[in-house]
């Protein structure tokens, strides 16, 4: 078992992900998809620690999460 | 363009080899009278090392082709004689800027350190370097020193045996024979020597094409790289622009997928994509175009019995980074002394062994790095390219970002960490000149540090006294003494918090151990592992 979160470690759970939609509200796919990879280049930097993010990389990529 | 590229600098000359009755056999023969080859032949000749250079043509190479030299090339090339020249010429180097789109996205500084003699990069032409050299091949012939350099000598069979290797040359003259001791193919990414030894080239190929083009131009760009992802002049593409002496400007512009490269190297075209770069107003004139795609691939091993291979022979990179020529100089850098020891009996055949090991961990951090670098300069699919704009918008205000932008890696000399002649180490002592990393320059009070190694095994001792020679069967190891106050960047980079330290250098200037006290038997154990005989 690795380093990475898997619990429930966000406050106002409903409310990020209201926030993350509103995010992509009337923007065109290109223009969500620059917004995502610049969300996850941010909170990778922020996370930092090179295992926790090889671990949630594998996570990710993950077909069925299992 | 001018005479340089066609007035013969090594032209062909009967030798007395072509009239012998049997084969005369060479300690060493160079196959390949290009920057690598001939800093092979100049480093064994220095040493005393008898060694003839076979070329198939008589001239410098055609186009500036290589350019980017880095700092620890300009070390070797002072090693080998020809480091003021290279400096005097070529155009110095430290800043490279960085744009997306038409914005300035950061700059960075290669070398933001002083007390080096030599800079970070040094811009000149491949034909200038080539020059050079082969005018020191013949000022060491003429102090007598065996090196000669044999134009329109194209091999074209080779016959491989335990202690030697046969050459069959053809010249202007018709064909002969001669035999070496040891062969080393330094004939370019399209080795014929590789093919006729029958080893492979295995690693992988990009797509995208570059039009390389030098341009004379009088512009006030200054001594800069510069980098551009997405510029408004190479739409989706980049473009990167050097400075070079004489008013020469070296731009890659990159092309794209499924281009037609004779239609893209035409005058018209070319000319008509710098206008768009350069603006209506600029003069200039186009004096060497190519276009290339880029390889990043290695030999499976370097070493083949006899016959051994550096530089573009061995490996290739794609350029971003500038690891091409410059790995080629380490190769041989790394190689001669070895050969040296070799031929002279005072270390056994499994130093030459040293070489493969230490050599292919260098290619491998090259190709790593250009590969990485290219993926980023030219992403693979939709999102590879959402993810590098994202981290070129960011790279302009967040400090984070910048870090992440790969517009190459330039070329810094492999650390051989963990290598096979390394000695002790003391971790007391700071990390950049642990075991395996080159020597870093360092002013001592009197002269440069790396002037002062030169070549040859040395004990560099600082705030202690030691002998100031010592043999260890045949091998001779000098000492070079400076105080621990000679000069506080010489203390920051070799003692760190340490009071004394005792370092054993190589003759290519690598630390092979290092101790905070000197220990005889500790110096004679590990001048042993550095020369082959260890464990």
């Amino acid at each position: 078992m690795g380093k990475l979160k898997t619990d429930a470690n966000i406050d106002d759970a409903d409310g990020f992900m209201a926030e993350l939609l509103a995010l992509h509200d009337g923007r065109s796919k290109a223009e969500s998809d620059a917004i995502n990879a610049r969300l996850i280049l941010i909170l990778a930097n922020h996370i930092g620690d090179r295992a926790v993010l090889s671990e949630a990389l594998r996570t990710a990529g993950m077909a069925r999460d299992d | 363009m001018t005479a340089i590229f066609e007035t013969p600098l090594y032209p062909y000359a009967r030798s007395p080899d072509q009239d012998a009755l049997d084969p005369v056999r060479h300690p060493v023969v160079v196959v390949g009278a290009g920057p690598v080859g001939l800093a092979a032949a100049i480093d064994l000749a220095q040493q005393g090392v008898p060694v003839v250079v076979l070329d198939d043509n008589d001239k410098v190479s055609f186009g500036s082709r290589a350019i980017c030299f880095s700092k620890r090339t300009l070390d070797i090339l002072d090693r080998l004689g020809c480091g003021d020249a290279a400096a005097g010429k070529g155009v110095q180097w430290d800043t490279g800027k960085v744009f997306f789109g038409d914005r300035r996205v950061f700059e960075f500084n290669l070398l933001p350190e002083e007390g080096h003699k030599r800079p970070a990069f040094l811009n000149l032409q491949q034909y200038h370097l080539e020059t050079y050299l082969v005018d020191r091949v013949r000022a060491l012939a003429a102090e007598g020193r065996p090196i000669e350099i044999r134009g329109r000598n194209h091999v074209s069979a080779l016959g491989v045996y335990e202690d030697f290797v046969r050459l069959e040359v053809d010249t202007p003259e018709g064909p002969y024979n001669l035999d070496a001791q040891w062969l080393i193919a330094c004939d370019g990414a399209n080795s014929s020597i590789r093919r006729m030894t029958g080893q492979d080239f295995i690693g992988r190929a990009f797509e995208d094409s570059f039009l390389i083009a030098d341009v004379a131009m009088e512009a006030d760009f200054p001594s800069e790289r510069w980098f551009w992802f997405d510029p408004p002049f190479n739409r989706g593409r980049s473009a990167l622009l050097h400075k070079q002496p004489d008013g020469i400007f070296r731009i890659d512009l990159q092309l794209g997928r499924g281009i037609d490269p004779e239609e893209e190297v035409k005058p018209e075209r070319v000319t008509a994509r710098l206008r768009q770069m350069l603006g209506a107003r600029t003069r200039f004139a186009l004096d060497w175009v190519s276009i290339y795609t880029f390889q990043c691939r290695r030999m499976d091993r370097f070493v083949n019995g006899r016959v051994i291979f550096a530089g573009d022979a061995a490996h290739q990179v794609s350029p971003f980074g500038a690891r091409g020529a410059n790995s080629g100089f380490q190769d041989v850098d790394n190689l001669c002394w070895k050969l040296k020891l070799v031929l002279d009996g005072a270390a056994p055949p499994a130093l030459i062994e040293s070489y493969n090991w230490e050599r292919v961990f260098a290619a491998d951090e090259n190709i790593l790095n250009s590969t990485r670098s290219t993926e980023f300069i030219t992403p693979k699919s939709e999102t590879s390219r959402a993810f590098r704009d994202a981290v070129l918008h960011l790279a302009e205000r967040r400090k984070f970002a910048r870090r992440l932008v790969n517009s190459g890696r330039l070329s810094t000399p492999s650390v051989y960490e963990d290598g096979p002649l390394n000695g002790p180490d003391d971790d007391a002592l700071p990390l950049r000149n642990a075991p395996g990393a080159p020597a870093c320059d360092a002013p001592t009070g009197d002269g440069w540090l790396l002037d002062r190694l030169g070549g040859g095994f040395r004990l560099l001792a600082i705030g202690t006294e030691v002998p100031e020679r010592l043999e260890e069967d045949g091998i001779e190891v000098v000492t070079l003494a400076l105080r621990a106050d000679a000069d506080p960047r010489l203390a920051k980079r070799y003692l760190g918090g340490a009071a004394q330290a005792v370092y054993l250098i190589r003759p290519d200037q690598h630390v092979a151990a290092r101790w905070t006290g000197y220990d005889e038997d500790a110096v004679r154990a590990a001048l042993r592992v550095a020369t082959g005989q260890g464990g």
